[in-house]
């Protein structure tokens, strides 16, 4: 019962969360605000898969989330790597 | 028992949630670039590590089944968000910083973010544009 209302609680905080940052990633003033902006998307979305998970009870989500961390964490590399030096593979 | 559990899981839940907003707002309310930095890192670490805690003492709670999966998530996550932040912040300093004010590395080479070869000596094309 408790529970119900703090997993309730906690995605509509995942969720404004993820609102919050795709509206900084229209208005960001710099380029590293932009891609901070994505990477902080990408977490986001992590706790919401796992939030998700415990509303299932099923732990298969868990791969879910560990692919978005994977991926989010190279492209976040990807993006910086290519501000930094022009190229991603050199 | 079963209640305090309960009350632990839902509690560690709500300061997940309260923690992944507080990024997302320090996110647009902070000022300076390193400040923003700071912000989701936290959400990060507090914020998907305590929800990943509670998922994992709920499965327990509920099905008895244990997982090691979370803990992979929670090792990648805590790994690679450090790693992030620093790519970031090296983006914002190279991005931002005057060039003629770098000291020198005294190795005989320039910076390595700056030189402009590549490990066989062809040139890495727009590796020093402004950003």
């Amino acid at each position: 019962m408790i529970l119900a209302y703090a997993l309730a609680f906690a995605t509509g905080c995942f969720g404004l969360a993820l609102v919050l940052n795709l509206w900084r990633l229209f208005t960001a003033p710099t380029v590293p605000d932009r891609i901070l902006a994505v990477d902080t998307m990408s977490i986001n979305m992590i706790a919401l898969i796992v939030l998700y998970g415990v509303q299932s009870g099923t732990a298969l989500l868990f791969e879910a989330a560990l692919i978005m961390a994977m991926t989010g964490f190279v492209a976040t590399v990807a993006y910086a790597k290519y501000l930094l030096r022009g190229s991603i593979i050199e | 028992m079963m209640l305090a559990l309960e009350i632990a899981i839902s509690a560690l839940l709500v300061l997940g949630g309260i923690f992944g907003l507080i990024g997302s707002i320090g996110l647009i309310k902070l000022q300076e670039p390193m400040q923003r930095l700071h912000a989701p890192t936290k959400a990060t670490t507090v914020g998907v590590g305590t929800a990943l805690i509670a998922s994992s003492a709920d499965l327990v709670f509920q099905t008895g089944t244990v997982t090691g999966q979370e803990v992979l998530v929670a090792i990648f996550l805590f790994l690679t968000a450090p790693l992030a932040a620093l790519y970031l912040a090296k983006a914002h300093i190279f991005g931002t910083i005057d060039r003629a004010t770098l000291p020198d590395p005294q190795t005989g080479t320039p910076w390595a973010t700056l030189d402009n070869r590549n490990a066989d000596g062809r040139s890495a094309g727009a590796a020093n544009k402004t950003i």
